[in-house]
């Protein structure tokens, strides 16, 4: 029986020759990635190792990574104690892919990952980040743990209890219109499918859309993927992830794509039109409440987001900074910008798009979580609504349960920043 | 932990303390600002910290032994953090849901919290229920609702204590 792109990585990583859907297996990690939350896992860790006698040493320093991207720099005497406390632990393990508050090689872990080549084809990568579904875009099976799960990979390099997820099979074929782009592709499909629509389950993208999205955009799709509730994301790997990690995160040995067999077992199939779509937003309070631009325009923002894991992309950067040359922000809504790495940033600066932003009005931020879940800068006063770029409107996501957040892509946040109020970027504003 | 811990004459009578709709994300068990708190002893002050509800049931004491949460499905979707399960294990409340997101569930495996799911399961607050491996009986109304039983590897988390005790046997085992 064929196997789809997850079920040959799982059986490659479970020393197996073949699984399938619903068996139980016990897969080598790749890759281990944490945040500031390492400081749980630390304690964790340690706690394994209690009355046991060995040594607290973890698995494997060179197959580790800790990026500090959630509270950066440091709001507090806590984090910052936390943060020491990680530092003291990668020093000791001799962990050696250590992102620490850096404006060279710092920036949000989802998008260090990718930038630095620690992703390839056919990996398993764990991460105690919801979000770290974002590598499937690079052709690997990769899902967010809890603490406990990662200090258990930290000790035996292995997850312990994956049940191999049936696979979704999401085909986007049609020429995307102007304006229109992964993040409304994303959007669309979990308002479709629900955001439990892929509980348990793995999305597999395909399709002719999905084949001429560059590599920034695959990782839109998958990283939001978890807002289905999948497993993962994942787009088998092409000609494209090859340029990607070669030209982009600078991978010079052999990568091996993982494509599903034909006859590969799916869940079920779900065919998107990407021509007929418009720009896409996810309203208050759910990821799946969403509504093409057309019948939310007009609703009054207070902030702008533009950024994170998510969107905050040269790319992403550049298309919001295309509609706002030159012109000026509206005088009621507060406009942030945090580009997902400081390479990011350096290279927007580069290229002139964040003078462009900050001309029209945009503050620029550190690379940083912080305000995409309300723990650091950006908060939102009472009543306020807030039109963002990143992946999540629950009630109190930035950190105020009497505020609305609309999800939308780049080219809607910009030009609703310029009228203050939800736009339509195709109707040239 | 199990079910079927009270064999004796009258099983135990657990009591729910709430009940929630679908989609109950990590950021409403356990809101972002308070994520610098990590440790399982300091966690359970912020459960639902932006919920009128619990925080009363909290204020009022009114969380006895053996208080459940029953909810819609989905239950504690969204973000991996440990601390959504940590707050409410700190409570020592057992969770009962229509389904549940997959990492909150096996965060709830990892650190000993019980999250059973029932998929049919339609209670009020304030009703007595009877927890059993297979099934949930609600003794207010006599309605009974099957449980769907952990995998076997999940169980067999539990039945170690949680993943802690369990990764440190394989690690034992190992040498």
């Amino acid at each position: 029986m064929g196997m789809t792109v997850v079920e040959k990585i799982l059986a490659r990583a479970s020393g197996r020759q073949s699984v399938a859907a619903g068996e139980t297996v016990e897969p080598a990690v790749d890759v281990a990635m944490s945040h500031e939350n390492a400081a749980l896992v630390i304690n964790q860790f340690m706690e394994i190792y209690q009355g046991t006698g060995l040594e607290p040493k973890v698995w494997d320093p060179s197959r580790i990574a800790i990026i500090f991207d959630h509270r950066v720099p440091a709001e507090s005497a806590k984090t910052a104690t936390n943060q020491k406390k990680v530092r003291d632990f990668v020093a000791h393990q001799g962990i050696t892919r250590f992102h620490d508050i850096r404006g060279d090689e710092g920036g949000i872990c989802h998008q260090i990952l990718a930038e630095s080549g620690y992703v390839r084809p056919g990996f398993v990568v764990a991460g105690t980040d919801s979000h770290t579904t974002t590598h499937g875009a690079l052709g690997a099976f990769a899902l967010g743990i809890g603490a406990t799960e990662m200090a258990s990979v930290w000790a035996l390099g292995l997850l312990l209890n994956v049940e191999v997820p049936a696979t979704i099979k999401v085909v986007i074929d049609g020429r995307l219109g102007p304006c229109v782009g992964a993040k409304d592709l994303i959007l669309h499909l979990i308002g479709r499918i629900s955001a439990q629509g892929a509980n348990f389950k793995v999305i597999e993208f395909h399709g002719e859309t999905v084949r001429s999205l560059p590599t920034s955009g695959r990782l839109v799709l998958c990283n939001m993927s978890v807002e289905a509730g999948a497993t993962s994301g994942i787009v088998p790997g092409d000609e494209e992830t090859l340029r990607f990690l070669r030209d982009d995160a600078g991978v010079r040995d052999g990568v091996d794509p993982v494509v599903p067999d034909p006859d590969a077992v799916y869940d079920r199939v779900v065919m998107i039109d990407a021509s007929s779509l418009s720009p896409q937003i996810a309203c208050p309070h759910a990821v799946d409440n969403v509504k093409p631009v057309e019948s939310v325009r007009g609703v009054k923002v207070d902030q702008i987001v533009i950024g994170s894991c998510t969107n905050g992309r040269l790319e992403d950067l550049a298309a919001a900074a295309g509609i706002l040359r030159k012109r000026k922000i509206a005088r009621n809504v507060r406009m942030l910008v945090f580009p997902a790495s400081w390479r990011v940033y350096r290279e927007a600066l580069r290229r002139g798009i964040l003078a462009d932003l900050m001309e029209a009005g945009a503050v620029i931020m550190n690379p940083g979580c912080g305000c995409c879940l309300g723990i650091h800068q950006g908060a939102l006063a009472d009543g306020d609504v807030a039109l963002s770029t990143t992946n999540r409107n629950f009630l109190g996501r930035m950190g105020n349960p009497k505020a609305e957040i609309y999800l939308c892509s780049p080219e809607v946040a910009a030009a609703s920043a310029l009228t203050g109020v939800i736009s339509d970027p195709r109707t040239g504003v | 932990m199990s079910g079927n811990a009270n064999t004796g004459a009258t099983p135990a009578e657990y009591t729910v303390v709430m009940v929630l709709g679908d989609d109950v994300s990590t950021d409403a068990i356990y809101p972002g600002r308070f994520m610098a708190t990590v440790l399982p002893s300091e966690t359970p002050q912020y459960a639902f910290a932006d919920h009128p509800e619990f925080r009363a049931l909290i204020r009022d004491g009114k969380l006895p032994p053996r208080s459940v949460i029953v909810a819609g499905s989905n239950f504690g979707c969204g973000s991996s953090r440990e601390q959504a399960v940590s707050c409410l294990r700190g409570h020592d409340l057992t969770v009962i849901a229509r389904s549940f997101g997959r990492i909150f569930l096996q965060n709830a495996v990892n650190l000993g919290l019980r999250a059973i799911t029932c998929p049919g399961i339609e209670v009020q607050k304030g009703d007595r229920l009877e927890i059993a491996a297979d099934s949930v009986l609600d003794r207010t109304t006599g309605k009974r609702f099957a449980v769907r039983p952990l995998p076997p590897t999940k169980q067999a988390m539990m039945e170690a204590g949680g993943l802690i005790p369990y990764t440190r046997r394989r690690l034992l085992e190992r040498r």
